[in-house]
Protein backbone atom coordinates (compact mmCIF):
# COMPACT_ATOMS: atom_id res chain seq x y z
CA UNK A 1 0.00 0.00 0.00
CA UNK A 2 1.33 3.49 -0.79
CA UNK A 3 1.68 5.91 2.11
CA UNK A 4 -1.22 8.25 2.86
CA UNK A 5 -2.62 10.48 5.59
CA UNK A 6 -5.67 9.75 7.70
CA UNK A 7 -8.49 11.99 8.88
CA UNK A 8 -11.63 11.16 10.84
CA UNK A 9 -13.75 14.33 10.70
CA UNK A 10 -16.49 14.83 13.27
CA UNK A 11 -18.91 16.71 11.03
CA UNK A 12 -20.18 16.78 7.46
CA UNK A 13 -18.75 20.27 6.91
CA UNK A 14 -15.32 19.17 8.05
CA UNK A 15 -15.47 16.14 5.76
CA UNK A 16 -16.44 18.28 2.76
CA UNK A 17 -13.61 20.70 3.37
CA UNK A 18 -11.16 17.77 3.49
CA UNK A 19 -12.50 16.48 0.16
CA UNK A 20 -11.02 19.58 -1.46
CA UNK A 21 -8.86 18.86 -4.51
CA UNK A 22 -5.75 20.25 -2.85
CA UNK A 23 -5.69 17.16 -0.64
CA UNK A 24 -5.08 15.06 -3.75
CA UNK A 25 -6.85 11.76 -4.24
CA UNK A 26 -9.04 11.23 -1.19
CA UNK A 27 -10.24 7.72 -0.39
CA UNK A 28 -13.53 7.84 1.47
CA UNK A 29 -13.68 5.08 4.05
CA UNK A 30 -16.86 3.50 5.38
CA UNK A 31 -16.38 -0.18 6.30
CA UNK A 32 -13.35 -0.59 4.05
CA UNK A 33 -14.31 -4.05 2.79
CA UNK A 34 -14.01 -2.87 -0.81
CA UNK A 35 -11.61 0.05 -0.40
CA UNK A 36 -8.89 -1.61 1.70
CA UNK A 37 -8.79 -4.59 -0.64
CA UNK A 38 -8.42 -2.17 -3.59
CA UNK A 39 -5.61 -0.27 -1.83
CA UNK A 40 -3.79 -3.52 -1.09
CA UNK A 41 -4.00 -4.80 -4.61
CA UNK A 42 -2.41 -1.53 -5.69
CA UNK A 43 -5.22 -0.73 -8.09
CA UNK A 44 -6.06 2.37 -6.11
CA UNK A 45 -3.56 4.93 -4.75
CA UNK A 46 -4.68 7.70 -2.41
CA UNK A 47 -3.17 10.67 -0.58
CA UNK A 48 -5.69 10.86 2.24
CA UNK A 49 -7.94 8.27 3.85
CA UNK A 50 -11.12 10.01 5.00
CA UNK A 51 -12.98 7.95 7.61
CA UNK A 52 -16.71 8.73 7.79
CA UNK A 53 -17.44 6.67 10.89
CA UNK A 54 -16.94 9.53 13.38
CA UNK A 55 -19.61 11.67 11.69
CA UNK A 56 -22.88 11.16 13.61
CA UNK A 57 -25.08 11.50 10.50
CA UNK A 58 -23.04 8.89 8.65
CA UNK A 59 -23.64 6.25 11.29
CA UNK A 60 -27.22 7.14 12.28
CA UNK A 61 -29.97 4.59 11.77
CA UNK A 62 -33.39 6.04 12.57
CA UNK A 63 -37.04 5.76 11.61
CA UNK A 64 -39.74 8.47 11.70
CA UNK A 65 -42.72 9.74 9.60
CA UNK A 66 -40.36 10.42 6.72
CA UNK A 67 -39.22 6.81 6.74
CA UNK A 68 -35.95 5.02 7.32
CA UNK A 69 -32.72 7.01 7.46
CA UNK A 70 -29.66 4.84 6.93
CA UNK A 71 -26.40 6.68 7.57
CA UNK A 72 -24.05 5.87 4.70
CA UNK A 73 -21.48 4.19 6.94
CA UNK A 74 -23.95 2.12 8.99
CA UNK A 75 -22.91 -1.52 8.80
CA UNK A 76 -25.06 -4.21 7.19
CA UNK A 77 -25.29 -5.99 10.56
CA UNK A 78 -26.60 -2.85 12.27
CA UNK A 79 -29.23 -2.57 9.54
CA UNK A 80 -30.52 -6.14 9.69
CA UNK A 81 -30.57 -6.26 13.50
CA UNK A 82 -32.61 -3.01 13.76
CA UNK A 83 -36.12 -4.05 14.87
CA UNK A 84 -37.83 -1.53 12.58
CA UNK A 85 -35.99 -2.97 9.59
CA UNK A 86 -36.96 -6.50 10.62
CA UNK A 87 -40.64 -5.61 10.93
CA UNK A 88 -41.16 -3.02 8.17
CA UNK A 89 -38.35 -3.53 5.64
CA UNK A 90 -37.71 -7.29 5.35
CA UNK A 91 -36.31 -6.84 1.81
CA UNK A 92 -33.42 -4.94 3.43
CA UNK A 93 -32.78 -7.90 5.72
CA UNK A 94 -32.80 -10.15 2.63
CA UNK A 95 -29.93 -8.26 1.00
CA UNK A 96 -27.81 -7.01 3.91
CA UNK A 97 -27.73 -10.41 5.62
CA UNK A 98 -26.26 -12.21 2.61
CA UNK A 99 -23.38 -9.87 1.84
CA UNK A 100 -20.09 -11.73 2.30
CA UNK A 101 -19.68 -13.25 5.75
CA UNK A 102 -20.63 -12.11 9.28
CA UNK A 103 -17.17 -10.51 9.40
CA UNK A 104 -17.94 -8.51 6.24
CA UNK A 105 -21.48 -7.64 7.42
CA UNK A 106 -20.14 -6.23 10.69
CA UNK A 107 -18.03 -3.73 8.77
CA UNK A 108 -19.39 -3.28 5.25
CA UNK A 109 -22.04 -0.60 4.79
CA UNK A 110 -24.90 0.02 2.39
CA UNK A 111 -23.35 3.39 1.51
CA UNK A 112 -20.09 1.66 0.55
CA UNK A 113 -22.02 -0.93 -1.44
CA UNK A 114 -23.72 1.91 -3.36
CA UNK A 115 -20.58 4.04 -3.90
CA UNK A 116 -18.47 1.09 -5.00
CA UNK A 117 -21.14 0.82 -7.70
CA UNK A 118 -20.47 -2.78 -8.66
CA UNK A 119 -23.07 -3.95 -11.20
CA UNK A 120 -23.53 -7.02 -8.95
CA UNK A 121 -23.99 -5.09 -5.69
CA UNK A 122 -26.67 -6.72 -3.57
CA UNK A 123 -28.28 -3.80 -1.74
CA UNK A 124 -29.36 -1.45 -4.59
CA UNK A 125 -32.30 -3.49 -5.98
CA UNK A 126 -34.16 -3.58 -2.64
CA UNK A 127 -33.65 0.15 -2.12
CA UNK A 128 -34.70 0.97 -5.69
CA UNK A 129 -37.99 -0.97 -5.53
CA UNK A 130 -38.88 0.64 -2.21
CA UNK A 131 -38.50 4.14 -3.64
CA UNK A 132 -35.27 4.93 -1.81
CA UNK A 133 -33.17 8.03 -2.39
CA UNK A 134 -29.52 8.93 -1.89
CA UNK A 135 -28.72 12.05 0.08
CA UNK A 136 -25.54 13.60 -1.29
CA UNK A 137 -23.60 16.44 0.31
CA UNK A 138 -20.90 18.58 -1.24
CA UNK A 139 -19.43 22.05 -1.47
CA UNK A 140 -22.66 23.37 -3.00
CA UNK A 141 -24.93 21.93 -0.32
CA UNK A 142 -27.12 18.84 -0.23
CA UNK A 143 -29.08 17.17 -3.02
CA UNK A 144 -31.13 14.02 -3.36
CA UNK A 145 -31.02 11.48 -6.17
CA UNK A 146 -33.49 8.60 -6.50
CA UNK A 147 -31.66 5.32 -5.97
CA UNK A 148 -32.08 4.09 -9.56
CA UNK A 149 -30.33 7.23 -10.86
CA UNK A 150 -27.36 6.91 -8.48
CA UNK A 151 -25.65 4.32 -10.69
CA UNK A 152 -23.96 5.54 -13.84
CA UNK A 153 -21.73 2.63 -14.90
CA UNK A 154 -19.52 -0.10 -13.46
CA UNK A 155 -17.71 1.55 -10.53
CA UNK A 156 -19.29 4.90 -11.37
CA UNK A 157 -21.91 6.69 -9.32
CA UNK A 158 -23.65 10.04 -9.65
CA UNK A 159 -21.26 11.54 -7.07
CA UNK A 160 -19.34 14.54 -8.43
CA UNK A 161 -15.82 15.43 -7.29
CA UNK A 162 -16.00 16.89 -3.78
CA UNK A 163 -19.26 15.13 -2.96
CA UNK A 164 -20.02 12.24 -0.67
CA UNK A 165 -23.04 10.09 0.07
CA UNK A 166 -24.25 10.84 3.58
CA UNK A 167 -27.42 8.73 3.85
CA UNK A 168 -29.90 6.51 2.10
CA UNK A 169 -33.55 7.19 2.84
CA UNK A 170 -36.49 4.92 2.24
CA UNK A 171 -40.09 6.10 2.65
CA UNK A 172 -42.35 4.28 5.13
CA UNK A 173 -44.09 1.27 3.57
CA UNK A 174 -47.68 2.00 2.52
CA UNK A 175 -50.60 -0.22 3.62
CA UNK A 176 -50.90 -3.66 1.98
CA UNK A 177 -47.43 -3.55 0.46
CA UNK A 178 -44.54 -5.99 0.47
CA UNK A 179 -41.01 -6.25 -0.92
CA UNK A 180 -38.60 -9.13 -1.48
CA UNK A 181 -35.02 -9.61 -2.69
CA UNK A 182 -33.08 -12.67 -3.77
CA UNK A 183 -29.98 -13.54 -5.76
CA UNK A 184 -28.52 -16.52 -7.55
CA UNK A 185 -25.06 -17.77 -6.60
CA UNK A 186 -23.58 -21.21 -7.27
CA UNK A 187 -22.71 -21.68 -3.58
CA UNK A 188 -24.80 -21.16 -0.45
CA UNK A 189 -22.90 -18.11 0.80
CA UNK A 190 -19.74 -16.04 0.33
CA UNK A 191 -20.09 -15.41 -3.39
CA UNK A 192 -20.91 -12.55 -5.75
CA UNK A 193 -24.30 -12.61 -7.47
CA UNK A 194 -24.61 -14.09 -10.95
CA UNK A 195 -27.89 -12.19 -11.00
CA UNK A 196 -30.16 -10.66 -8.38
CA UNK A 197 -33.64 -9.14 -8.28
CA UNK A 198 -36.03 -7.30 -6.00
CA UNK A 199 -39.75 -6.58 -6.25
CA UNK A 200 -42.21 -4.47 -4.33
CA UNK A 201 -45.98 -4.55 -4.71
CA UNK A 202 -48.89 -2.54 -3.35
CA UNK A 203 -52.15 -4.49 -3.16
CA UNK A 204 -55.74 -3.29 -2.82
CA UNK A 205 -57.54 -3.57 0.52
CA UNK A 206 -58.79 -7.10 -0.33
CA UNK A 207 -55.26 -8.10 -1.23
CA UNK A 208 -56.47 -9.63 -4.49
CA UNK A 209 -55.32 -7.00 -7.00
CA UNK A 210 -51.91 -5.45 -7.57
CA UNK A 211 -52.28 -1.67 -7.57
CA UNK A 212 -48.65 -0.98 -8.46
CA UNK A 213 -45.32 -2.79 -8.56
CA UNK A 214 -41.64 -2.02 -8.96
CA UNK A 215 -39.01 -4.48 -10.13
CA UNK A 216 -35.23 -4.06 -10.13
CA UNK A 217 -32.54 -6.44 -11.36
CA UNK A 218 -28.78 -6.52 -10.81
CA UNK A 219 -25.58 -8.10 -12.15
CA UNK A 220 -27.17 -8.26 -15.60
CA UNK A 221 -26.26 -4.80 -16.93
CA UNK A 222 -23.58 -2.13 -16.32
CA UNK A 223 -25.72 -0.83 -13.42
CA UNK A 224 -28.63 -2.11 -11.31
CA UNK A 225 -31.79 -1.55 -13.37
CA UNK A 226 -35.31 -0.44 -12.50
CA UNK A 227 -37.48 -2.37 -14.99
CA UNK A 228 -40.45 -0.05 -15.41
CA UNK A 229 -42.11 -2.36 -17.97
CA UNK A 230 -42.13 -5.22 -15.48
CA UNK A 231 -43.94 -3.11 -12.90
CA UNK A 232 -46.39 -1.85 -15.53
CA UNK A 233 -47.21 -5.42 -16.58
CA UNK A 234 -48.50 -6.12 -13.07
CA UNK A 235 -50.43 -2.93 -12.31
CA UNK A 236 -54.18 -3.53 -12.10
CA UNK A 237 -53.77 -7.31 -12.44
CA UNK A 238 -54.95 -10.00 -10.04
CA UNK A 239 -52.31 -11.33 -7.64
CA UNK A 240 -52.70 -14.79 -9.20
CA UNK A 241 -52.64 -13.66 -12.85
CA UNK A 242 -49.96 -15.95 -14.27
CA UNK A 243 -49.95 -14.19 -17.67
CA UNK A 244 -49.17 -10.88 -16.00
CA UNK A 245 -46.42 -12.52 -13.98
CA UNK A 246 -44.90 -14.00 -17.13
CA UNK A 247 -45.13 -10.61 -18.87
CA UNK A 248 -43.19 -9.06 -15.99
CA UNK A 249 -40.53 -11.78 -16.23
CA UNK A 250 -40.30 -11.23 -19.99
CA UNK A 251 -39.82 -7.51 -19.39
CA UNK A 252 -36.86 -8.26 -17.10
CA UNK A 253 -35.33 -10.62 -19.66
CA UNK A 254 -35.70 -7.90 -22.29
CA UNK A 255 -34.13 -5.25 -20.03
CA UNK A 256 -31.15 -7.42 -19.08
CA UNK A 257 -28.02 -6.51 -20.99
CA UNK A 258 -25.38 -8.73 -19.37
CA UNK A 259 -21.86 -9.83 -20.16
CA UNK A 260 -20.38 -13.30 -19.98
CA UNK A 261 -17.70 -13.76 -17.33
CA UNK A 262 -16.38 -16.45 -15.01
CA UNK A 263 -19.59 -16.34 -12.97
CA UNK A 264 -22.07 -16.82 -15.78
CA UNK A 265 -22.89 -16.48 -19.45
CA UNK A 266 -25.12 -13.94 -21.17
CA UNK A 267 -27.76 -16.62 -21.81
CA UNK A 268 -27.76 -17.77 -18.19
CA UNK A 269 -28.04 -14.23 -16.87
CA UNK A 270 -30.91 -13.32 -19.19
CA UNK A 271 -32.71 -16.48 -18.14
CA UNK A 272 -32.02 -15.81 -14.45
CA UNK A 273 -33.37 -12.26 -14.75
CA UNK A 274 -36.74 -13.74 -15.61
CA UNK A 275 -36.65 -16.52 -13.01
CA UNK A 276 -35.56 -14.23 -10.17
CA UNK A 277 -38.08 -11.56 -11.17
CA UNK A 278 -40.88 -14.13 -10.88
CA UNK A 279 -39.69 -15.34 -7.49
CA UNK A 280 -39.19 -11.81 -6.19
CA UNK A 281 -42.74 -10.86 -7.23
CA UNK A 282 -44.23 -13.94 -5.56
CA UNK A 283 -42.21 -13.21 -2.44
CA UNK A 284 -43.35 -9.58 -2.39
CA UNK A 285 -47.01 -10.55 -2.86
CA UNK A 286 -46.72 -13.07 -0.03
CA UNK A 287 -45.28 -10.43 2.30
CA UNK A 288 -47.97 -7.93 1.28
CA UNK A 289 -50.65 -10.51 2.15
CA UNK A 290 -49.06 -11.07 5.54
CA UNK A 291 -48.67 -7.33 6.24
CA UNK B 1 5.86 11.59 3.92
CA UNK B 2 2.74 11.30 6.04
CA UNK B 3 3.41 11.13 9.78
CA UNK B 4 2.65 8.39 12.22
CA UNK B 5 -0.59 8.40 14.16
CA UNK B 6 -0.94 7.80 17.88
CA UNK B 7 -3.75 5.36 18.67
CA UNK B 8 -5.26 4.57 22.06
CA UNK B 9 -7.37 1.46 22.18
CA UNK B 10 -8.37 -1.43 24.43
CA UNK B 11 -7.10 -4.90 23.60
CA UNK B 12 -8.21 -7.90 25.65
CA UNK B 13 -9.37 -5.60 28.42
CA UNK B 14 -6.16 -3.63 28.72
CA UNK B 15 -5.57 -0.09 27.54
CA UNK B 16 -2.96 -0.09 24.78
CA UNK B 17 -1.25 2.76 22.94
CA UNK B 18 0.71 2.45 19.73
CA UNK B 19 2.12 4.51 16.88
CA UNK B 20 1.27 3.41 13.39
CA UNK B 21 1.31 4.52 9.80
CA UNK B 22 -2.17 5.17 8.38
CA UNK B 23 -1.48 2.50 5.74
CA UNK B 24 -1.02 -0.28 8.31
CA UNK B 25 -3.86 -2.67 8.97
CA UNK B 26 -4.74 -3.58 12.53
CA UNK B 27 -3.63 -7.12 11.64
CA UNK B 28 -0.09 -5.88 10.89
CA UNK B 29 0.07 -3.88 14.11
CA UNK B 30 -1.27 -6.74 16.25
CA UNK B 31 1.20 -9.23 14.83
CA UNK B 32 4.30 -7.17 14.06
CA UNK B 33 4.23 -4.45 16.71
CA UNK B 34 2.22 -5.77 19.63
CA UNK B 35 3.46 -9.38 19.43
CA UNK B 36 -0.08 -10.70 19.37
CA UNK B 37 0.67 -13.32 16.74
CA UNK B 38 -2.25 -15.61 17.57
CA UNK B 39 -4.31 -13.75 14.96
CA UNK B 40 -3.30 -15.26 11.62
CA UNK B 41 -2.98 -13.89 8.12
CA UNK B 42 -4.31 -16.05 5.32
CA UNK B 43 -5.78 -14.41 2.24
CA UNK B 44 -5.42 -10.79 3.36
CA UNK B 45 -8.59 -9.84 1.49
CA UNK B 46 -11.55 -10.78 3.66
CA UNK B 47 -12.20 -14.26 2.36
CA UNK B 48 -10.68 -16.71 4.84
CA UNK B 49 -11.37 -15.39 8.36
CA UNK B 50 -7.96 -16.48 9.74
CA UNK B 51 -7.53 -12.89 10.97
CA UNK B 52 -10.88 -12.76 12.83
CA UNK B 53 -10.93 -10.50 15.90
CA UNK B 54 -13.75 -8.90 17.85
CA UNK B 55 -14.36 -5.16 17.72
CA UNK B 56 -16.88 -4.08 20.35
CA UNK B 57 -18.06 -7.69 20.47
CA UNK B 58 -18.63 -8.12 16.73
CA UNK B 59 -16.39 -10.37 14.65
CA UNK B 60 -14.48 -8.70 11.82
CA UNK B 61 -11.55 -9.47 9.53
CA UNK B 62 -8.48 -7.66 10.90
CA UNK B 63 -6.89 -7.64 7.43
CA UNK B 64 -9.67 -5.26 6.30
CA UNK B 65 -9.49 -2.80 9.19
CA UNK B 66 -6.89 -0.07 9.38
CA UNK B 67 -4.96 0.26 12.64
CA UNK B 68 -6.01 3.92 12.96
CA UNK B 69 -9.64 2.81 13.05
CA UNK B 70 -8.99 1.09 16.41
CA UNK B 71 -8.95 4.46 18.21
CA UNK B 72 -11.30 4.24 21.21
CA UNK B 73 -12.58 0.76 20.32
CA UNK B 74 -12.54 -2.46 22.33
CA UNK B 75 -10.69 -5.28 20.62
CA UNK B 76 -10.54 -8.94 21.58
CA UNK B 77 -8.02 -11.28 19.99
CA UNK B 78 -7.51 -15.01 20.47
CA UNK B 79 -5.05 -14.15 23.26
CA UNK B 80 -7.97 -12.70 25.23
CA UNK B 81 -10.27 -15.72 24.94
CA UNK B 82 -8.83 -17.93 27.70
CA UNK B 83 -9.15 -16.70 31.29
CA UNK B 84 -6.84 -16.97 34.29
CA UNK B 85 -8.83 -20.06 35.34
CA UNK B 86 -8.10 -21.89 32.10
CA UNK B 87 -9.16 -22.47 28.53
CA UNK B 88 -12.46 -21.18 27.19
CA UNK B 89 -14.95 -24.03 26.62
CA UNK B 90 -14.54 -23.51 22.86
CA UNK B 91 -10.80 -24.04 23.13
CA UNK B 92 -11.30 -27.10 25.33
CA UNK B 93 -13.82 -28.61 22.92
CA UNK B 94 -11.68 -27.93 19.85
CA UNK B 95 -8.97 -29.99 21.57
CA UNK B 96 -11.33 -32.78 22.64
CA UNK B 97 -12.91 -33.07 19.19
CA UNK B 98 -9.58 -32.73 17.39
CA UNK B 99 -11.22 -29.92 15.43
CA UNK B 100 -7.90 -28.86 13.96
CA UNK B 101 -5.02 -30.27 11.99
CA UNK B 102 -2.49 -27.64 10.92
CA UNK B 103 -4.21 -25.10 13.18
CA UNK B 104 -3.77 -21.96 11.12
CA UNK B 105 -7.53 -21.40 10.90
CA UNK B 106 -8.20 -22.25 14.55
CA UNK B 107 -7.80 -18.85 16.25
CA UNK B 108 -10.15 -17.31 13.68
CA UNK B 109 -12.75 -20.05 14.15
CA UNK B 110 -12.63 -19.78 17.93
CA UNK B 111 -12.95 -16.00 17.91
CA UNK B 112 -15.85 -16.14 15.42
CA UNK B 113 -17.57 -18.94 17.34
CA UNK B 114 -17.17 -16.94 20.56
CA UNK B 115 -18.97 -14.01 18.94
CA UNK B 116 -21.78 -16.39 17.98
CA UNK B 117 -22.15 -18.03 21.41
CA UNK B 118 -21.88 -14.70 23.25
CA UNK B 119 -24.96 -13.52 21.36
CA UNK B 120 -26.80 -16.78 20.65
CA UNK B 121 -26.04 -19.41 23.30
CA UNK B 122 -28.00 -22.24 21.61
CA UNK B 123 -27.50 -21.98 17.84
CA UNK B 124 -28.70 -24.73 15.50
CA UNK B 125 -26.17 -26.63 13.40
CA UNK B 126 -27.37 -24.73 10.35
CA UNK B 127 -26.87 -21.43 12.14
CA UNK B 128 -23.35 -22.41 13.21
CA UNK B 129 -22.42 -23.36 9.64
CA UNK B 130 -23.83 -20.12 8.25
CA UNK B 131 -22.20 -17.98 10.94
CA UNK B 132 -18.81 -19.57 10.33
CA UNK B 133 -19.06 -19.36 6.53
CA UNK B 134 -16.49 -16.55 6.57
CA UNK B 135 -13.89 -18.88 8.10
CA UNK B 136 -12.15 -21.33 5.80
CA UNK B 137 -10.37 -24.52 6.83
CA UNK B 138 -8.22 -26.41 4.39
CA UNK B 139 -7.75 -29.47 6.62
CA UNK B 140 -10.67 -30.65 8.73
CA UNK B 141 -13.70 -30.75 6.45
CA UNK B 142 -15.56 -28.58 9.02
CA UNK B 143 -17.62 -31.33 10.69
CA UNK B 144 -15.39 -31.59 13.74
CA UNK B 145 -15.35 -27.82 14.07
CA UNK B 146 -19.14 -27.69 14.04
CA UNK B 147 -19.34 -30.53 16.61
CA UNK B 148 -16.85 -28.73 18.86
CA UNK B 149 -18.91 -25.54 18.73
CA UNK B 150 -22.13 -27.45 19.46
CA UNK B 151 -20.46 -29.23 22.37
CA UNK B 152 -19.03 -25.98 23.73
CA UNK B 153 -22.51 -24.45 23.58
CA UNK B 154 -23.87 -27.38 25.63
CA UNK B 155 -21.01 -27.15 28.12
CA UNK B 156 -21.57 -23.43 28.55
CA UNK B 157 -25.29 -23.95 29.13
CA UNK B 158 -24.60 -26.20 32.12
C1 LIG C 1 -15.18 -11.46 1.21
C2 LIG C 1 -16.09 -10.42 0.64
C3 LIG C 1 -17.38 -10.77 0.27
C4 LIG C 1 -18.24 -9.82 -0.26
N1 LIG C 1 -19.51 -10.21 -0.61
C5 LIG C 1 -20.37 -9.31 -1.15
C6 LIG C 1 -21.69 -9.69 -1.52
O1 LIG C 1 -22.11 -10.84 -1.31
N2 LIG C 1 -22.50 -8.75 -2.09
C7 LIG C 1 -22.08 -7.48 -2.30
O2 LIG C 1 -22.86 -6.68 -2.81
N3 LIG C 1 -20.84 -7.09 -1.95
C8 LIG C 1 -19.97 -7.97 -1.40
N4 LIG C 1 -18.69 -7.57 -1.05
C9 LIG C 1 -18.27 -6.20 -1.31
C10 LIG C 1 -18.38 -5.24 -0.10
O3 LIG C 1 -18.28 -5.91 1.12
C11 LIG C 1 -19.67 -4.44 -0.14
O4 LIG C 1 -19.73 -3.72 -1.34
C12 LIG C 1 -19.80 -3.48 1.06
O5 LIG C 1 -21.15 -3.11 1.21
C13 LIG C 1 -18.93 -2.24 0.90
O6 LIG C 1 -19.15 -1.38 2.01
P1 LIG C 1 -17.94 -0.73 2.82
O7 LIG C 1 -18.57 0.10 3.86
O8 LIG C 1 -16.99 -1.77 3.27
O9 LIG C 1 -17.28 0.16 1.68
P2 LIG C 1 -15.85 0.82 1.57
O10 LIG C 1 -14.86 -0.21 1.19
O11 LIG C 1 -15.56 1.65 2.77
O12 LIG C 1 -16.12 1.79 0.33
C14 LIG C 1 -16.43 1.29 -0.95
C15 LIG C 1 -16.19 2.37 -2.00
O13 LIG C 1 -17.11 3.43 -1.87
C16 LIG C 1 -16.47 4.64 -1.48
N5 LIG C 1 -17.32 5.19 -0.43
C17 LIG C 1 -17.72 4.53 0.71
N6 LIG C 1 -18.61 5.27 1.38
C18 LIG C 1 -18.77 6.42 0.67
C19 LIG C 1 -19.57 7.58 0.88
N7 LIG C 1 -20.41 7.66 1.92
N8 LIG C 1 -19.51 8.58 -0.04
C20 LIG C 1 -18.68 8.47 -1.11
N9 LIG C 1 -17.90 7.40 -1.35
C21 LIG C 1 -17.94 6.38 -0.47
C22 LIG C 1 -15.09 4.25 -1.04
O14 LIG C 1 -14.15 5.29 -1.25
C23 LIG C 1 -14.82 3.04 -1.90
O15 LIG C 1 -14.42 3.43 -3.19
C24 LIG C 1 -17.81 -8.50 -0.46
C25 LIG C 1 -16.51 -8.14 -0.09
C26 LIG C 1 -15.65 -9.08 0.47
C27 LIG C 1 -14.27 -8.67 0.87
S1 LIG D 1 -6.47 -12.88 6.23
FE1 LIG D 1 -8.16 -11.66 6.72
S2 LIG D 1 -9.81 -12.76 5.90
FE2 LIG D 1 -8.09 -13.91 5.21
S1 LIG E 1 -6.75 -26.97 10.48
FE1 LIG E 1 -5.55 -26.49 8.75
S2 LIG E 1 -6.71 -24.91 7.82
FE2 LIG E 1 -7.99 -25.57 9.39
Amino acid sequence: MNAFDYAAPRSVDEAISLLDAENGDVGILAGGTDLIAQLKEGGRKIDLLLDLKRIPEATALTFDEAGLHIGAATSCAQIYTFDVVQSLYPALVDCTSLIGSIQIQNRGSMGGNFCNASPAADTPPSVIVQGGACRIVGPNGAREVVAEDFFVGPGQSALQPGELLIAIRIPPPVANSGAFFLRFIPRNEMDIAVANAAASVVLDADKTTILSARIAIGAVAPTPLLVADAGAALAGKAVDDEDALEAACAASRAAANPISDMRGTIEQRVHLSGVLTGRAIRGAIQRAKES
Amino acid sequence: MPGKVHVTTTINGESVEFLCEPRQTILEVLRDQLDLTGTKEGCSNGNCGACSILVNGGVIDACLMMAVEAEGEELTTIEGVASAEGLHPLQQKFLEHAALQCGICTPGFIVAAKALLDNEPTPSEERIRLYLAGNLCRCTGYDKIVRAVQDAASAMAE
